[in-house]
């Protein structure tokens, strides 16, 4: 196992580097003195002092975060029905077209989303803003979520099913008993696809934000103008540091208190 | 399960939060008050220091947002939905919103200030008495050049670019017009030239240019030039003054064989609530100090003739940027080519991106 | 019973389908009939099949291809790897975290790195092989095209593979196959479901990819993404626009077909 071993650290290794080299590039410019993303001049905080001063901007941010959060939640709920609605159909016909028209959203070009959700917002009167924006990011979140969870659905083995039914479990029973903890990991999946699909937009914010509502792509783009200004490096290194933390921290505590259950799927 | 409603309980308490603090911090920042303006502008194109002073001078707070093409902004106002009291759309974009009814006249009476912009950036040809819209900016399309890189060679023309030793030395803006104007004019043909022999040829002209051109690029040109990544790049004047104040080893020229002259306008959608308002904020940027200090905030040149007695004489005087009137007397305003036009001259842009020799 | 069930379900589902997939596909597709003034046409469908879309579309795909091809070669060893580790659903989310960091900020940051004078320049200067132009290449575009996608091929491979009985792998071990062997003929067929749904979450997606065709492969690359995003945001030839829409659209459901599954097994 020794060379083995680590040459497959190594390999795992190198793609961790390059997945976070632009991260870190991005941090260590946002203590450049000089105010661009070369030629690093000497060390500063001002651009995080400028983040903090700046209310127009954190607003901005905890608009994504709740943006983000509400999306990821209310699609993985639809998505989850979803999946459960394209399991049940029997017809490979009608399975298969399910599945072609939930992955519309997937490949269509955030662009196109963009435009047509705009008009259709407009044709049914909803005003551009959160609601219009928080509509979409659901909308083009549940795709992913249905793609997430459906392959765990389907390697669920009917008999299980058939059993707890045969036991005297009502469907609902069977539903929250049987499916959902057996589905937890594609649901989670499902999640943070969800959520990294909604911060990482902003073609389709772009087209039915409005009145004001702004979220962070969206932001950045327009700021980017000027070139990027570090303030910005400064603000995605403390989101990016903080959704670290978050996230270990979530990992450690969650292990400790349900150890066997949950994430660690059965062995 | 457990973990999932616990998950999912933790999720919604935490967005409910958040959405309770955003509530506060826009109230006290008195978004929510009513007495608001809501502004559309290109990203960066406004010193935010004039935005807080007219928050204090008229008591109106502003909601501040940001377009990147005129052609997002005008989709953006023409299907409604929005509130945008004032908005910056450039020339061309203006005949077109007249034409489809997405502008509200103004009201010269309220607008004092008026009397400072230079007459020769008023009453032209896209808005005839300036019915709909006010100058903001002005500027060219021209060439900004590293003479380090390039050895000391100078450039003058369009047809400099054309050089064999600029290989892989060029970035192109991403504009369509831009670039196949660069075409025509370098024939010496109008930039609003509608001949399809005259387009071909321009075509054609652009597709030998392609082992010069290093890549065909947005808004990052700016940050590219700066950063010396390539020695030529076709820009916009205010960009060039923002490339050149990062980095002096740079030069602007405007080609003599004409270029184009544009002019970037404040005006009010039909989507406007706070009209009143909107004429106080025009006026308050007309206002010779305060076009003065945008202008040196932003780089571009400004319309106002008295603003320019307020900035330093190397930018008021620099010919690069405030050229004389006979200069921009050889250089040509956009038409309205017609939307069948325009598309074609699109499709002529993707061909010449596609191109490969 | 299990039709009242199924109802249930599908209720709030097909009405999500309906508001947002089929009256978007609706609207896309009656655009696709008007030319750029307004008026009802063809045209936009004739003007597909001229070479300039045809060689874009090719194009488009070519790309598109090598794109999953790479995002595949490095994702499966990354999520078979990961499974192997001690703290894996971490691991897994670390993976997925850097695409939550703004995209356009990232591309900045290749800008950056790729840059004549940047940090992979001065690799290659000190591993001997001298400057070279990276940025504006085929290679920084599918470069980062790849980086882009591998969190979505990672996510579905690593489940396949969880969901892997390890006494299948033993088993085979135990009958003498070699590790090659067992991968090709045990692993492998058992994780495709996971590498079919990693490849429709990125094949698809790369078919339209804006932005960066600008930004890292300053426009040298065209896609039919770069095209659409123009023909709606800069031409407002919406017609044309949503042509090129119809046929993604269209693209894409024999590409679901094709990979689709044939029998649902286990």
């Amino acid at each position: 196992m020794g060379i083995k071993g680590k040459i497959s650290n190594l390999y795992l290794v190198a793609v961790f580097i390059i997945l976070y080299a632009p991260i870190f590039y991005l941090m260590y410019y946002s203590f450049n003195s000089g105010g661009a993303m070369h030629d690093f001049e000497g060390f500063t905080l001002e651009w995080y002092q400028e983040v903090f001063a700046d209310t127009r901007l954190l607003i901005i941010v905890l608009n994504t975060f709740v943006i983000a959060l509400l999306s990821a939640a209310i699609s993985t709920i639809l998505g989850v029905m979803g999946a459960l609605a394209i399991n049940h159909v029997k017809r490979r016909q009608v399975k298969q077209t399910l599945l072609t028209l939930n992955n519309v959203l997937i490949v269509s070009p955030d662009v196109i989303i963009g435009a047509s959700f705009l008009i259709l917002f407009t044709i049914i009167g909803i005003q551009l803003g959160f609601a219009s924006v928080l509509l979409s990011h659901i909308a083009f979140s549940v795709p992913i979520v249905v793609l997430m969870v459906l392959p765990k659905l389907q390697e669920m083995s009917p008999t299980l099913i058939d059993a707890a039914r045969d036991l005297g479990a009502s469907r609902w029973e069977v539903l929250t008993k049987v499916v959902l903890p057996y589905i937890t990991p594609g649901i989670f999946a499902g999640f943070f696809m969800a959520l990294t699909y909604s911060l990482d937009d902003f073609a389709v914010t772009f087209f039915v934000t409005g009145n004001g509502f702004s979220t962070l792509s969206v932001e950045i783009y327009s700021r980017a103008r000027q070139g990027i200004s570090l303030s910005v490096n400064a603000l995605s290194s403390l989101l990016f540091l903080f959704t670290i933390a978050l996230v270990i921290g979530y990992y450690f505590i969650n292990q400790r208190n349900s150890r066997p259950k949950g994430m660690e799927v059965r062995k | 399960m457990k973990q999932l409603v616990r998950m999912f309980t933790a999720v919604f308490l935490v967005a409910f939060v958040l959405i309770y603090v955003t509530f506060q911090l826009n109230s006290t920042e008195g978004y929510s008050s009513g007495n608001t303006l809501s502004i559309y502008n290109w990203g960066d194109y406004i010193d935010p220091d004039l935005l807080k002073q007219f928050e204090q001078e008229s008591g109106i707070k502003v909601i501040y947002q940001t377009f990147d093409s005129n052609e997002a902004m005008m989709t953006k106002i023409a299907q409604g939905g929005t509130t945008f009291d004032v908005a910056v759309p450039s020339e061309y974009a203006i005949s077109k919103m007249k034409e489809e009814n997405l502008l509200l006249p103004i009201d010269h009476s309220k607008l004092s200030n008026l009397k400072y912009i230079n007459p020769r950036f008023l009453n032209l040809s896209f808005d005839k008495e300036n019915q709909y819209s006010v100058p903001y900016f002005w500027g060219t399309v021209g060439i900004v050049y590293n003479p380090k890189l390039l050895g000391g060679k100078e450039i003058t023309s369009w047809n400099d670019l054309w050089d064999g030793d600029l290989r892989n030395q060029i970035l192109l803006v991403d504009g369509a017009r831009e670039v196949i104007g660069m075409g025509l004019n370098s024939l010496h043909y109008s930039l609003n030239d509608t001949d399809e022999a005259h387009l071909q040829e321009a075509k054609n002209k652009l597709n030998a240019l392609t082992p010069n051109v290093k890549a065909i690029v947005g808004d990052e040109i700016k940050m590219l030039l700066a950063g010396e990544e390539a020695a030529v790049g076709v820009v916009w004047s205010g960009d060039a003054s923002e490339i050149m104040s990062e980095n002096d080893e740079l030069d602007y020229v405007i080609p003599e064989e004409g270029s184009n002259l544009w002019f970037d306008n404040m005006v009010i959608p039909k989507t406007a609530k706070n009209i009143e308002g909107a004429h106080e904020f025009i006026n308050f940027m007309l206002d010779p100090e305060h076009a003065a200090q945008n202008a040196e905030y932003v780089g571009y040149s400004t319309p106002n003739e008295k603003a320019l007695e307020y900035l330093p004489e190397e930018i008021a005087g620099d010919k690069r940027f405030y050229p004389d009137p006979s200069v921009t007397d050889k250089l040509e305003v956009y038409d309205n080519l017609g939307k069948r036009m325009l598309a074609h001259y699109n499709e002529l842009f993707l061909e010449f991106k596609m191109y490969k020799n | 019973m299990q039709n009242k069930t199924r109802n249930l379900y599908l209720i709030p589902y097909v009405f999500w389908i309906l508001l947002f997939v089929i009256a978007p596909i609706l609207l896309i597709l009656y655009y696709s009939f008007f030319d750029i003034e307004g008026q009802f046409t063809l045209g936009n469908y004739t003007d597909f099949f001229s070479p300039v879309y045809l060689t874009m579309t090719l194009s488009s795909f070519w790309y598109a291809f090598l794109i999953t091809a790479f995002s595949l070669l490095i994702a499966y060893p990354t999520a078979y790897l990961l499974t192997k580790l001690k703290h894996k659903q971490l691991w897994l989310l670390l993976i997925i975290l850097p695409s939550w960091i703004n995209l356009l900020l990232k591309a900045y940051a290749f800008l950056g790195i790729f840059g004549t004078y940047g940090p992979a320049n001065a690799l290659l200067e000190v591993l001997g092989i001298g400057a070279k132009q990276i940025l504006f290449t085929d290679f920084s575009f599918l470069f980062v095209s790849v980086y882009i996608f591998i969190p979505f091929m990672v996510l579905p491979i690593y489940n396949a593979l969880e969901k892997l009985n390890p006494s299948l792998v033993d088993a085979s071990r135990d009958l003498g196959a070699s590790s090659w062997t067992t991968f090709r003929r045990v692993i492998f067929p058992l994780t495709l479901d996971g590498v079919k749904a990693g490849c429709q979450a990125v094949f698809i997606p790369a078919l339209s990819l804006f932005m960066i065709t600008r930004l890292i492969a300053g426009n040298r690359v065209i896609t039919l993404g770069t095209a659409i995003e123009q023909h709606f945001l800069v031409t407002q030839d919406w017609g044309m626009g949503s042509t090129i829409a119809v046929f993604l659209i269209i693209a894409m459901a024999v590409f679901m077909i094709a990979t689709g599954n044939r029998r649902r097994g286990i």
